[in-house]
């Protein structure tokens, strides 16, 4: 058995041992151990090494709070970086190494940081590696390296996570001695009762106590009580869970460790639950504070309440020869758990003048424990391991210089410096609290949800009053639901009288305070007294501000044991009392929560939706590469064999101008509006007059915010007298649909119109280029396709191959062309037809970026691309879209002086001057030539909005946005790039290819 | 995460909502007789309280349809929904 192990006691199944390796190493436990208390079992001390100073590092605590032993959990792609070994039970084959310590834990390189402690104070890295600046990257590279806990898996995690939504009655946190009165009084009223525990099993601090409920042993009060609660079929416990968020109207968040326990078959890793409570009870419970002295941070200095856990619960031995150092009654506990267990107590050393409460004091004296009352201890002597203690005597003053002569021989010291509620959830819901200066820690305040703080959480100490706390919560949370009481008492306890504690937030040491070693208040950040005191001598005041610069609670354990001494020896050091102080803000997670969980399932292929038009398959089979688009998915150019891009691209934009192309267009967003008030709903919306479109009439359109800022185009079709089809951009179809939404609900309710979303009804395969009709013809349709019966911006109803169709006569190539617009279902089937009818001249499909150069050259805008949300119709030059007889949305603001500016930023034509220097999207504009090298910052006058090689041309062209772009036609300005390359560009008109339109309309 | 009540869909969270800021700000029926103060006044200012505040929402992941709601702006706190017709839908708690 190993070293440290008791040979009787403690909930651990001594016929299951488990073996595990830490750092390489094999060791062996139990079932029923946490990593922690396997380590200590096995005598192993060292665990990690601190942040900064590389200062070797012990197991401090027993729970969440734990700041020292950080790890990294398994190997590979499930590898877990950064949980407490004091949360990570032992399983078969755990592998476990420490995250910090190079070469190992008993010799770190790093730990000559130590040595230099006092160059590396508060704001060392902010002061040190500002200058030269040219040097911070490889500074940041050094830093970075010797930074930091744990490494991520460099593999995608293969695990399955997943949410689960929840709604109860009473959510109660926490299942201490008040949690499970709190739920056992909520579920016997009738509400639905959730009970969450972060612990392997309920039961809280009783599970690490030996004190009686109902005379009898707790665990066997622990064991009826869990038996009572599940005859409720409202009930549910989760354990092994954390509550880590409380967000708006009592919706919490829970973090359930579903597999990583011994006996677990769950496929799944972890579990996030989404809880919306009506009534949550907030009882999990207090954390005991460590003492601030010299070289509190050796190696077996514990919390006083963890080794009695690790006694009592564990069956571990940290320790063969104890001293205890304390302010306050409940140490004294621990004295006697570690005596009645055949464990060597040195002393308890007491602060207090008076010591604990009498009848307290004389069980220690019958236990024959020596206590030395109005004493400190002032130094830890040992570097690895604490080998004993110095003492002196305490005269009330925290800044004096003691001697520190007495010496005590021990192997473990255990500390407590009193209690702090664990309010963190109260606050994150937007509780306020108070320091209450009698028990010395901050309480909550009033709640400000739906929620209650119960037993430890708020200061109610002793295990009856926990009880009796508990069971009016549950009580109140209930009948706060609308539920009766029901008749139920409170268990009996026994409770010592106490004494109450004095404050010692700071021991003299024996060498001035800003001299002596290391007093720490973070372990983990390694934040020590002088840091604090440091910071405060430099200017800081504000609590957050002096967390910031000395990062004490900034750690993984966000200062769950450090934060109360710190910013008692900040008001020290500020000479204010701790309450004008105040804590700094508790925000979620309470402890760092996976990523996984945080994700669930919502991963690879269920992250993001992705839209495929039916006709996608065909794209995939020619190996089309795809373009995304908002959540779709676009064929971006159909290379032939090993074609690159570019000469794809333009073997595609030759086809639509010299024969014919065909491209799917089904992504567009499209609106169905019916109703008897359809004409009046769309003059209000659109600029262009609706009532005077004749049916069968197509229109381009846009739409204006009421800021006359250009927000949406595309097409409008009447089809029938109160029938209209709007199509918009890919992008904006589900904003335009709500734009429409909104004045119809909000403003126009009178209106009688209908709004039906069909994107994904209807496919859209567009036929352009000069021999489209002819394709069209051989499909054989029913209707003349000739321009004199069909003119350019209409549409008709026809059979087209033996399918009901709708053709538009648009066009967004500048090309006569056909939009085919067809029941989704026949998509497909329709485009093979179209390809193979198109076969004979030579019909070649194009993709997303064909489409763009063909409009450019035809100086068509994409609203977002051309646009940004501060361009007006006029900006483009689209005033013809403007009705001057009517009202819509955005009209009054185009006479906004601001929008007669005669400098506005102008939609133009930019031709390189050179005729060969494709120009970069994104581009900067300046009106004057730059001198060669751009030190100091230079007017710009506007950007590139677009820019391709158009091969029609034989040359590039562009579009852009330029100050007072309309009047500068001919001028030359120039395109610079971020490398500071300079092109001089010519300014012309946006319409390179068919100015007059004569192409589209034949 | 905030419980909003749909008028038409009940309790639902948040996440199925878009906000639609200040409610109860009237286009004004005749824009062009209105000054350039009157407009931006229109366009542009909104009320910020430290309190109760009406607001649109819409159903925009349920039945999309748009709502008022009265929202405390300090505690997040949800008096009433209200549909825009003008009947009020009571918020229960």
């Amino acid at each position: 058995m190993a070293a440290n192990r008791l040979s009787s006691g403690g909930r651990i199944d001594r016929s299951k041992p488990i073996d595990f390796t830490f750092n390489g190493k094999n060791y062996a436990g139990f079932v029923g151990d946490t990593l922690a208390s396997a380590l200590l079992a096995n005598g192993v001390s060292i665990v990690g090494r601190s942040f900064k100073l590389h200062r070797p590092r012990g197991i401090v605590g027993c729970g969440s709070e734990e700041p020292n032993a950080i790890m990294q959990i398994g190997v590979g792609a499930q590898t877990e970086p950064n949980p407490r070994a004091t949360q990570i039970e032992l399983v078969q084959g755990l592998e476990a190494t420490s995250t910090k310590g190079w070469p190992g834990l008993r010799l770190d390189v790093g730990e000559i940081g130590d040595l230099l402690g006092r160059v590396f104070s508060a704001g060392f890295y902010y002061k040190t590696f500002m200058y030269p600046r040219f040097m911070w990257r490889l500074y940041e590279r050094f830093i970075r390296r010797s930074a930091g806990f744990g490494k991520v898996p460099a593999e995608s995690d293969p695990d399955q996570y997943e949410h689960s939504n929840a709604h109860c009655d009473v959510l109660v946190v926490g299942a201490g001695p008040a949690g499970l009165m709190a739920a056992l009084a909520a579920a016997k009223s009738g509400a639905s009762v959730m009970l969450v525990d972060e612990q392997n099993e309920p039961g809280g601090r009783l599970l690490s106590s030996s004190e009686a409920i109902d005379s009898r042993p707790a665990s066997d009060w622990i064991a009826a009580m869990r038996a009572q609660l599940e005859q409720f079929e409202d009930f549910n416990l989760l354990t092994r869970s954390t509550t880590f968020g409380y967000y708006d109207h009592n919706y919490v968040t829970i973090a359930e460790r579903c597999r990583e326990f011994p006996g677990s078959t769950s496929q799944v890793r972890q579990r996030l639950w989404k809880v919306r409570a009506k009534q949550v009870v907030l009882a999990q419970g207090a954390f005991e504070r460590p003492l601030v002295f010299c070289n509190n941070d050796r190696p077996g200095v514990m919390l006083a309440s963890a080794v009695s856990s690790y006694v009592i619960r564990y069956a571990v031995c940290p320790g063969r020869r104890v001293v205890i150092f304390t302010n306050n009654d409940s140490a004294y506990q621990t004295a006697l758990d570690l005596a009645q267990r055949g464990i060597q107590v040195a002393a308890v050393i007491d602060s207090r003048i008076g010591g604990a409460d009498g009848a307290l004091s004389a069980i220690l004296d019958a236990e024959g424990i020596p206590m030395m009352l109005g004493h400190i201890v002032c130094d830890v002597i040992g570097r690895h391991r604490v080998s004993g203690v110095k003492v002196a005597r305490w005269q009330g003053d925290a800044n004096e210089i003691v001697d520190g002569d007495t010496q005590i021989a021990c192997d473990l010291l255990a500390m407590s410096g009193g209690w702090s509620p664990a309010i963190h959830l109260h606050s994150q819901s937007g509780g306020k609290s108070h320091w209450d200066s009698e028990l010395s820690c901050f309480l909550p305040d009033e709640h400000s949800q739906l929620n209650c703080s119960a037993g430890a959480g708020r200061g109610k100490w002793s295990l009856s009053a926990c009880l009796m706390d508990g069971l009016s919560s549950g009580l109140e949370a209930a009948v706060r639901c609308g539920f009766e009481s029901p008749d139920i008492g409170v268990p009996t306890s026994v409770d010592h009288q106490e004494n109450p504690i004095e404050s010692l937030w700071r021991v003299p040491a024996t060498q001035d305070i800003d001299q002596c070693a290391k007093q720490f208040l973070d372990f983990q950040n390694d934040t020590s007294v002088a840091d604090v005191r440091q910071a405060v001598r430099e200017g800081y005041q504000n609590v957050e501000h002096v967390k910031r610069y000395t990062a004490l609670g900034f750690g993984t354990d966000q200062g769950k044991l450090g934060n109360i001494n710190g910013m008692a020896v900040l008001a020290m050091a500020l000479g204010e009392p701790i309450e004008n102080i105040g804590t700094t803000t508790f925000r979620p997670c309470y402890t760092p929560t996976t990523f996984g969980a945080i994700a669930g399932d919502g991963v690879k292929q269920l992250f993001d939706p992705v839209r495929k038009t039916p006709i996608h398959d065909w794209h995939e089979a020619v190996n089309a590469p795809m373009e995304v688009v908002g959540q779709w998915l676009r064929p971006w150019y159909f290379p032939r064999n090993d074609e690159p891009q570019h000469k794809s691209v333009s073997r595609e934009c030759l086809a639509v101008r010299n024969s014919v192309g065909v491209m799917d267009a089904s992504t567009l967003g499209k609106i169905d509006v019916r109703g008897p008030d359809a004409v009046k709903f769309l003059d209000r919306i659109y600029t262009h007059n609706v009532a005077k479109m004749k049916v069968g009439r197509c229109a381009y359109c846009i739409t204006l915010g009421e800021d006359g800022m250009v927000r949406d185009d595309g097409v409008m079709a009447r089809l029938e007298d109160q029938h209209f089809y709007l199509t918009t951009t890919t992008g904006g179809a589900a904003s335009a649909m709500t734009w429409l939404e909104l004045w119809l609900q909000t403003e126009w309710p009178e209106l009688e119109v209908y709004l039906t979303s069909v994107t994904d009804h209807y496919s859209t395969i567009a036929v352009a280029g000069p021999k489209s009709r002819r394709v069209l013809q051989n499909l054989g349709c029913d209707i003349d396709l000739e321009a004199s019966s069909f003119p350019f911006m209409t549409v008709r109803k026809a059979q087209l191959g033996g399918w009901a169709v709708q053709i538009f006569r648009v066009s967004f190539s500048g090309e006569l062309a056909f939009e085919i617009n067809i029941d989704s279902r026949f998509a497909l089937a329709m485009w093979e037809k179209v390809m193979s009818a198109g076969e004979e001249f030579g019909i070649t499909p194009y993709g997303t970026e064909s489409m763009h150069v063909l409009r450019a050259e035809k100086g068509f805008v994409i609203v977002g691309q051309e646009t940004d949300g501060s361009v007006t119709p006029m900006d483009l030059k689209m005033n013809w879209l403007l009705a001057k007889d009517k009202d819509f949305l955005g009209k009054r603001s185009l006479a906004r002086p601001d929008s007669a500016r005669p400098d506005r930023k102008q939609l133009v034509g930019l031709l390189s001057a050179d005729e060969q220097t494709v120009l970069q999207e994104g581009m900067q504009l300046l009106l004057d030539e730059p001198p060669g090298s751009v030190s100091s910052p230079v007017p710009m006058a506007g950007h590139v909005t677009s820019a391709y090689h158009s091969s029609f041309l034989g040359h590039p062209i562009a579009l852009g946005l330029l100050e007072a772009g309309h009047k500068r036609s001919g001028e030359t300005v120039y395109a610079r790039a971020s490398d500071g390359t300079t092109v001089p560009v010519t300014v012309g008109s946006s319409v390179f290819v068919d100015p007059k339109g004569e192409r589209q309309n034949v | 995460m905030l419980l909003i009540k749909c008028p038409w869909c009940g309790d639902r969270a948040e996440t199925e909502f878009s906000y639609g800021g200040e409610a109860g700000i009237k286009r004004p029926p005749a824009p062009e007789e209105l000054s350039d103060e009157q407009w931006a006044d229109y366009l542009f200012m909104r009320k910020n309280p430290r309190g109760q505040h009406q607001e649109l929402w819409n159903h925009s992941q349920g039945c999309r349809r748009w709502f008022g709601v009265e929202r405390h702006t300090v505690n997040y706190e949800i008096s009433r929904s209200f549909t825009l017709a003008g009947n009020d839908i009571e918020q229960g708690t």
